[in-house]
């Protein structure tokens, strides 16, 4: 029996009031696991990074309970949130979000500066991650001078580098091209999931579903109980076929 | 909290055309603002130059005169007035007045004569040349080696010339702590010739200076000049009251003031402006850091530090640069009337300090108004 990870019951957040309300969450039951890469699938506008949000203590519901590792993370103080945030959980952004006038290894080592950690160790840790992520040759150089599938990858040593339970990625692929995305979700599945972490994936790339250990989907503010697995499509050629892609895309010896 | 601080250094500094930009700005208003104020200073110093050469503790003097150069002459019973309060050490008279000299080639040069009590010599300068006994000499003057000594064609020990179609000998040459404001030589004599030398109105003593017992009798010393109808200053309030003048009556205090705006005005709009820029280009990335998870007071600590760190580099420069521009304008210009003084420094900090706290405020009401679930929906 798998661990869970998140237990989300009764979400409820819509935005707005009376005429203006839009309801995002209706009523969102849900669980995850560690070990697995949950997919959440739907249209534009179906209230799939609200819920995200939700889940990793971004965005307040009106109502419901998130317990993430039994805490129930909206009962926290601000501060504790983000201590919360900080430990546990880490980003993935549509837009990668990385400061352009740091170098690549700073960017990547920005939870650990926040956790306060000392400065040089952390720029060691990130460029441990950045080797992890077949950026080591690109450690000092500013993220503009990087491809867009190579800040990406930036930006998942960054969520790594702290070592969290919790993976949150947004549509990670939506500003890369189809194999690059490809690429770094099979990075992802093969180097980030392990069986004591859970990656939850919004997604509207189909090129990617192969990846999922669960697809769930959601509309109009509401989670269906449809679920999809992806155990019987074989991906594992695939998987290889496009570890391949990484590895090209990084001239020296990439994965650890 | 330090690895947080040299992240903002790095976001700060890393971003060199609006670091230079936010530099400037503070910088320039910093300069202005102290070349300014160190100038106004200035004047005012060298407004009150007698009085500072003199070191009198105390000045009698008529109640309506307001600035050490424009004395009004007291009979001489006032002298003997106050020589017999109670509270007095000692008093004696001073002469201060202006007189033409008449130079070798025929023009006329004004200078300021300085008349010093006959038997005490009281508020006599320090010499550089001559000996100083040689004051009671027939027709003996001494000149001031100031800014101005070349108007009278760099005089020496035996140079005559005519005062007021009087003979005048130079009998030595002084130096004075500071020269003054308007540009003219000073000679010093003593007071019987001065009095004899230029022609006077009925009252001729410009100043009693008075020596009191002890501190503590200064106030009861004034009370009894005022009965007397007349004004007793210390040396700190006539400098002052002459200051005054200048702030009030001349105009010029109203000019620092609008040039202090001016310069306040354009650092703030400079650095506020490229601050707040600076915020907004980097809001979605303070973004992210909140969702990743940095708390808000470190969050402010951060731009606080940011805000800090300019506002004292940009301080020292522009102070840099003051001091600099006074140093080498009086390298060229040895009357040049610059003064900076610890008043100067610490207007040019608060506004400085004002700035960078104007600046901050927006910036970080900005920053924490940012909602972290924006960042996600991109
Ligand atoms: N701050 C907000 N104010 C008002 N309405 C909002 C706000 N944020 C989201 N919404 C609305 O809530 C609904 C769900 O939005 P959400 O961003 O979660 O959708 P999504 O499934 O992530 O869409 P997409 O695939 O386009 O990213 C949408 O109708 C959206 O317009
Ligand atoms: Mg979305």
């Amino acid at each position: 029996m798998p661990q869970v990870a998140i237990k989300a019951q009764g979400l409820v957040k819509w935005f707005g009031e009376g005429e203006a309300r839009t309801d995002a969450l209706r009523n969102v039951d849900l669980e995850t696991y560690f070990g697995e890469m949950l997919y959440i699938v739907g249209p534009s506008g179906s209230g799939k990074t609200t819920l995200l949000s939700v889940l990793s203590g971004v965005l307040k519901p009106n109502s419901g309970t998130v317990l993430v590792e039994n805490v129930d993370i909206w009962n926290l103080d601000e501060d504790g949130r983000a201590d919360f945030r900080l430990n546990k959980i880490g980003f993935v952004f549509q837009d990668f979000h990385l400061f352009p006038r740091l170098t690549t290894a700073e960017n990547a080592a920005i939870p650990l500066i926040l956790k306060k950690n000392d400065w040089n160790e952390s720029l060691k840790e990130a460029n441990n991650y950045l080797e992890v992520v077949g950026l080591k040759d690109r450690a000092e150089l500013p993220p503009v001078k990087l491809s867009g599938g190579e800040q990406q990858r930036v930006a998942i040593a960054r969520a790594m580098v702290s070592k969290p339970d919790i993976l949150i990625m947004d549509e990670p692929t939506a500003s890369l091209d189809g194999d690059t995305g490809n690429a770094i979700l099979a990075f992802v599945h093969k180097n980030v999931l392990n069986p004591n972490r859970c990656i939850v994936v919004v997604t509207h790339d189909e090129r990617i579903y192969e990846f999922a250990s669960r697809i769930l989907h959601m509309a109009d503010g509401r989670l269906s109980t449809e679920e999809k697995t992806t155990a019987e499509k074989g991906a594992p050629e695939k998987i290889t076929a496009e570890k391949s892609v990484v590895e090209k895309s990084t001239p020296e010896k990439s994965t650890a | 909290m330090k690895s947080i601080l040299k992240l903002g250094y790095k976001l700060l500094v890393n971003d060199r055309a609006k670091f230079t930009a936010l530099l400037m700005g503070i910088i320039f208003a910093v300069f202005l603002i102290m070349f300014i104020t160190s100038m106004f200073f200035g004047v005012l110093n060298h407004a009150s130059a007698t009085v500072i050469n003199i070191g009198a503790t105390i000045w009698v003097m008529d109640p309506t005169v307001e600035t050490v150069a424009n004395s009004v002459g007291m009979p001489d019973y006032v002298l003997d007035a106050v020589r017999s309060m109670h509270g007095v050490k000692y008093a004696v008279p001073l002469y201060s007045g202006a007189a033409l000299v008449k130079l070798a080639d025929g023009t006329y040069q004004a200078v300021t004569v300085i008349g010093l009590d006959d038997t005490s010599l009281l508020g006599r300068p320090a010499l550089i040349e001559g000996k100083i006994q040689d004051i009671y000499a027939q027709s003996g003057f001494i000149v001031v080696r100031d800014a101005e000594f070349s108007k009278l064609e760099n005089p020496h020990i035996g140079s005559e010339f005519e005062l007021n179609d009087n003979r005048a000998v130079i009998v030595g040459v002084a130096e004075v702590a500071t020269s003054g404001l308007y540009g003219i030589p000073t000679l010093y004599t003593t007071y019987q010739r001065a009095v004899e030398y230029i022609p006077n109105p009925r009252f001729t003593i410009s100043y009693v200076l008075v020596e009191p017992k002890s501190a503590t009798d200064i106030t009861q010393i004034k009370q009894q000049v005022e009965r007397l109808g007349y004004r007793a200053l210390t040396k700190n309030e006539f400098m002052e009251r002459t200051a005054n003048f200048f702030i009030y009556q001349t105009g010029g205090g109203t000019n620092m003031l609008i040039m202090t705006l001016i310069s306040f005005m354009v650092g703030l709009s400079i650095s506020g402006q490229t601050f707040y820029t600076f915020i907004l280009e980097n809001l979605e990335r303070f973004g992210a850091l909140k969702a990743i998870g940095i708390k808000s007071r470190d969050l402010v600590g951060m731009i606080l530090f940011q805000a800090t760190f300019t506002a004292i580099t940009g301080y020292g420069l522009g102070v840099g640069f003051c001091v600099l521009l006074i140093w080498l304008a009086k390298l060229r210009l040895p009357s040049y009337a610059a003064m900076l003084t610890y008043t100067n420094l610490v207007i040019g900090f608060v506004m400085v300090a004002i700035i960078a706290g104007i600046s901050s405020y927006f910036g970080i009401r900005r920053v924490l108004q940012i909602e972290p679930f924006d960042i996600f929906r991109g």
